[in-house]
């Protein structure tokens, strides 16, 4: 069973059913003996995070993430939730958990751009991933695949070593981050067709040693 | 580098998808959620789904529509036509649907474009303008107006005001319709779109007008628009989605391509 977070995020059912979609059980809940009980936990997310972190200090669930990642069981970030793992969030100056060393930072609004003058922001469409340091996670994927972002902001580890691939967007920024038992994407595997579906998949199977 | 969206739109009346040629005369031509699936397997980057249901009693049908296409496929798809309230866009949001469009219920009442950002995120609300061409004056020295009705009320409103107004409040996207290009297959309405485009931030959907591949091609170099909207297009098989892409590529146009 896998326990996707209900933080009062969003979001949450096109994740549940993508992850049924592969034939997985899950179920999306806020409550904390149901996500420590849970196989593995999936931790999405949209929306600012500022309000998230209220939330989720709120509902305790900052805490049971931490137990959660310290017992071992395997974690996938997605979007808000792989910005709010990082130390701290540029977006409304928040403290966050701190999970990966660093902290999510703000595209510059004047990234230079040959249609416009300045790189839209959000980023928002699909793009590719450049895969840094093989991952179980990421494996049978082709270097075409294209996966789908919307975002403003990125998560930028202080260790290069957690950093499992990067993407280009104005710069190139970290779009999928890991360290031991936990893994955190930027982009929606729900949302990112085939090659998302995969990941998803990828991830019901993984065994971190 | 991102890539450039290719977004089949889908008119939904009743629970059926029609077709109609300048707002005037609807086909039935198939099931939405069928369609939906077999864009998504051809490579369509996103679909739009156009709720024109007439009568406020049946929307239930669309709500219905929308969950059963959020259980087929796992590419966004955003759904407008008739949300008039957060309300409205939270049913939507909850069914399945990745983003909200609001058009004439914007311009009668701007609010419920920050009312929406602020409860579900920038992301999730589009702004659908209709657009007609009329000419510079004091009142639209864009020349672009706003219009609704399907293009029968004229608002008072300039277009490129408009879009910079609703940025501001909070839209994440626009989706731009130029009602003199719909339904003519001619082209999409190039100096509008990158009049637009060029002079917000956020991402903007070309609507309206095309026929070719060359037109999406136009409207995503010249025009300058991140995604384009087709429909009749592909609706009678005289394109496909794959088909377009590979000549968007020979182009050297940036699309995604199906792995």
């Amino acid at each position: 069973m896998i326990a996707i977070i209900d933080y009062k995020a969003g979001n949450l059912t096109s994740v549940a059913r993508a992850v049924s979609h592969i034939g997985v059980e899950c179920v999306v809940t806020g409550d904390a003996k149901t996500i420590l009980n849970a196989e593995r936990i999936i931790f999405p997310g949209v929306g600012a995070a500022g309000s998230a972190m209220e939330s989720l200090k709120s509902l305790g669930l900052d805490k049971v993430i931490a137990s959660a990642y310290a017992q071992g069981k395997p974690i996938l970030g997605i979007c808000l939730g792989t910005q709010i793992i990082m130390a701290y969030s540029e977006e409304n100056d928040t403290p966050c958990l701190g999970i990966i060393a660093g902290k999510t930072r703000a595209f510059s609004k004047q990234m230079p751009d040959e249609d416009r003058r300045f790189l839209k922001i959000p980023q928002m469409g699909w793009n590719r991933i450049c895969v840094k340091a093989g991952h179980p996670v990421l494996s049978g994927l082709n270097p075409e695949d294209e996966f789908y972002f919307v975002h403003g902001y990125y998560p930028s580890p202080d260790h290069a070593a957690d950093i499992i691939a990067e993407t280009e967007y104005g710069i190139l920024f970290p779009s999928v981050i890991g360290v031991n038992n936990i893994i955190a994407m930027q982009f929606h595997p729900e949302k990112s067709g085939r090659p998302g579906l995969r990941i998803l998949k990828n991830f019901c199977e993984w065994r971190p040693c | 580098m991102l890539s450039k969206r290719i977004i089949p739109c889908l008119d939904v009346r009743e629970g059926k998808t029609t077709k109609g040629i300048k707002f005037k005369g609807n086909v039935d031509i198939g099931d939405p959620v069928d369609m939906a699936r077999i864009y998504y397997e051809a490579g369509a980057d996103e679909i739009v789904f156009y709720d024109i249901t007439a009568s406020h009693e049946k929307r239930g049908i669309m709500i219905d529509v929308v969950r059963r296409v959020a259980e087929t496929i796992f590419i966004p798809f955003s759904v407008g036509g008739g949300i008039r309230t957060v309300e409205d866009m939270r049913e939507v949001l909850l069914a399945g649907a990745e983003k909200v469009s609001v058009n004439s219920a914007a311009v009668k009442h701007p609010e419920i474009i920050s009312q929406g950002a602020k409860a579900f995120g920038n992301q999730c609300i589009v702004l659908g303008m209709d657009v007609k061409h009329v000419g510079k004056s004091e009142k639209i020295p864009s020349g672009y107006e706003i219009v609704i009705n399907g293009g029968r009320t004229y608002m008072g409103i300039d277009a490129l005001e408009w879009a910079i107004r609703a940025q501001e409040l909070g839209a994440g996207e626009i989706c731009l319709n130029s009602i003199d290009a719909d339904g003519t297959r001619e082209g999409y309405e190039l100096t509008l779109t990158a009049l637009i485009s060029q002079n917000v931030s956020i991402p903007v959907i070309a609507s309206g007008g095309a026929g070719k591949p060359e037109h999406l091609a136009d409207v995503l170099t010249q025009g300058k628009a991140d995604a384009a909207l087709i429909a009749s297009m592909v609706h009678y098989g005289t394109y496909t989605i794959s088909g377009i892409k590979s000549y968007l590529d020979e182009r050297k146009i940036k699309v995604r391509k199906i792995t």
